[in-house]
């Protein structure tokens, strides 16, 4: 899709990280899916009881009879979708990350999954977004889930920016997808949206050199692109690749980056089981291609109280994290 | 605890609404703290958590891990801010604790967390959970002969979920009389009116024709709380008791009040200011 197209239809305006950043990846989502669904009639839009935390108000102003607000009932909620799918609809299906991935992962996976139907999970306040909110809210587990699940394309975008992007690329995916977005104005990863964005191809954010290269997705790409410039300073030169598709995986970027440099840091906003960690260790072991290799994320524990940005320190994957991470793993 | 025959009704009914007035307080106190929390369902189930906590359960004060204590579980685990305080006002830890609500490794986060604050008896944040896990401690106090109740409070929207209806059947099909459910119902959910977005009504007749016993009550009237809370069976009965507290989401603070706006929230100091003068205003009349 060319540029100036995408710009009419997320936004009515230019957009750069500057009014992009006004926006939540929610907000974002909310205003390409009212977009999209002017050409496409089949496009649905379901929520429970979550209208304004997912920020699909304006869909609702707009296509009030293509709205559907299941009440505090998710579960219902996905297995309807199914039905709406199976039937000829494209339902965005919109809820917590934490309530999509484990209270209704049944109904994902036998409803949506198996029939390969086109329903797009839009799963909002992911990771540690939600800090204080505590482990009720946390949702660690979820990109594990999803990508367990055949049929499941899982994204991970790292800005609003790309959230646009992500959501509009759905257009021509005949199977089912599960984007997971943040919650708050997280920092921009990409300066504009002047790149091409493809489900399934990795964005190389920075090439500095061969040192070491960061492998990360969703909010942990901009703090990987923030430690790599730090440490180009310091004379340790790494790439950053913004893994935002979970699967499919794009083996070619990883492996490349992995026969580059030979020292591997993980980084998301996710348990260190099973998520982007996980993918991209199975895709390494399987090809035999031997690296250093450090995963940055939630360990295996429950994940404290506390905002999202301290949360963020204390697991690394904010800057010095990851920095402190490269630093240990190229020495 | 602070049972009837120690005072007449009318120092009871004053001295409950005392509890909650101070416990409307600290929501707004410790909302600045946490910079945010759940106000408007956390002020609509005030009163009923006070009449739960210091006229109906069964307590010792200062002791979290009485085995014979009455349980609570906040099913609408967002109420964590009107629920927390009243736990430090039990004995259970240290009122100074709570002013690191919402900070980086404090105990409380806007959900309860049973592992980090004592005298929580089960964590929760997910809706609709609740009610099944007192299905499943009111079976144990039946296995172990014991006589605790286990009291839990829901949320209206909360019981949208499907699982509240799974649970429902099972406490009266257990004959678990030992269940006392109540429902915060204040008519709003998040996105707004509960009968808009998804219709609860009429809430008595469906739980009765789950086979529980339904009391339909003013939700903010302390005598009609402590009237109703009087009139549970023994736990020994097989029915499961339904209270439908009919309250006012924000209530105590008139510019919140009935706005689902303030379901979630943060205050400035100047309108933390303007809800602590509300709160005082709209206290009940004493009575003595
Ligand atoms: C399973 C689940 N779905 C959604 C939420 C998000 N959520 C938190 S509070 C709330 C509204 C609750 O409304 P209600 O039960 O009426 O509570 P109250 O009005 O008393 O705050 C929602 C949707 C949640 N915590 N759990």
């Amino acid at each position: 899709m060319a540029d100036d197209v995408q710009k009419s239809i997320v936004l009515d305006f230019t957009y750069t990280t500057d009014t992009y950043d006004q926006f939540t990846q929610a907000e974002i989502y909310g205003k390409a899916i009212t977009k999209m669904a002017e050409d496409n009639k089949d496009i649905v839009v379901l929520t429970s009881d979550m209208t304004r935390s997912n920020k699909t108000g304006d869909f609702k102003k707009t296509f009030p009879e293509r709205f559907f607000n299941f009440g505090i009932a998710e579960a219902n909620m996905f297995a309807a979708s199914a039905g709406m799918a199976v039937c000829g609809k494209i339902p965005f299906v919109t809820t917590f990350a934490v309530f999509a991935s484990l209270r209704c992962a049944e109904m994902i996976r036998t409803d949506i999954a198996y029939p390969n139907l086109p329903v797009r999970i839009i799963a909002t306040h992911a990771g540690l977004s939600q800090g204080n909110g505590g482990t009720t809210h946390h949702s660690t587990e979820d990109i594990a889930i999803l990508r367990s699940m055949a049929n499941m394309t899982v994204i991970v975008p790292a800005d609003s920016i790309e959230t646009g992007k992500a959501v509009m690329a759905t257009a021509t995916l005949p199977g089912p997808v599960y984007i997971r977005i943040g919650r708050a104005l997280e920092p921009m990863a990409y300066p504009d949206d002047n790149y091409d964005y493809q489900i399934g191809k990795a964005v190389i954010m920075r090439d500095y050199g061969k040192d070491a290269a960061v492998i990360a997705c969703g909010v942990a790409v901009k703090a990987a692109c923030d430690a790599a410039d730090e440490l180009k300073e310091k004379g340790v030169k790494i790439r950053v690749v913004n893994m935002h598709t979970i699967k499919p995986l794009d083996i070619d970027a990883l492996m490349k980056a992995a026969r580059d440099t030979g020292k591997i840091v993980t980084a998301e906003e996710h348990s260190i089981v099973g998520g982007l960690a996980g993918a991209v260790s199975e895709a390494l072991t399987e090809a035999g291609v031997a690296v250093k290799f450090k995963r940055l994320g939630v360990p295996d524990i429950f994940s404290a109280i506390g905002y999202p940005d301290e949360l963020y320190a204390r697991y690394k994957i904010n800057k010095n994290g990851i920095a402190e991470t490269v630093k240990d793993i190229v020495s | 605890m602070h049972k009837k025959d120690s005072k007449s009704r009318d120092q009871l009914l004053d001295y409950l609404d005392d509890k909650a007035e101070w416990l409307r307080r600290e929501i707004i106190r410790l909302s600045s703290i946490a910079g945010g929390a759940h106000l408007g369902g956390g002020l609509s189930m005030a009163d009923v958590i006070v009449a739960v906590y210091y006229y109906a359960m069964n307590l010792k004060q200062g002791d979290p891990t009485w085995a014979d204590r009455d349980r609570f579980i906040l099913s609408k685990g967002h109420g964590a801010v009107a629920y927390c305080p009243v736990l430090a006002d039990q004995g259970f830890f240290s009122p100074d604790w709570l002013n690191t609500f919402n900070n980086l490794d404090s105990p409380f986060g806007m959900h309860p967390d049973m592992k980090k604050i004592p005298g929580c008896d089960m964590s929760t944040g997910s809706l609709g959970h609740g009610l099944s896990v007192a299905v499943g401690m009111a079976l144990t106090a039946r296995l172990d002969k014991k006589s605790w109740r286990v009291f839990v409070l829901m949320g209206d929207g909360e019981i949208n979920e499907g699982m509240v209806w799974e649970a429902a059947p099972a406490a009266s099909h257990f004959k678990l009389g030992n269940i006392v459910a109540i429902i915060d119902r204040n008519t709003l959910s998040l996105d707004g009116p509960t009968e808009e977005i998804m219709a609860i009504e009429p809430i008595a007749k469906r739980w009765e024709a789950f086979g529980w016993r339904v009391f339909d009550i003013d939700g903010h009237d302390m005598g009609a709380l402590v009237d109703t809370l009087d009139k549970l069976p023994p736990s020994s009965d097989p029915t499961p008791t339904l209270i439908v507290a009919r309250t006012v989401k924000g209530k105590g603070v008139d510019f919140m009040e009935n706005n689902p706006i303030w379901h979630y929230a943060g205050l400035d100091k100047a309108k933390s200011a303007e809800a602590l003068t509300c709160i005082g205003n709209c206290r009940p009349k004493r009575r003595t």
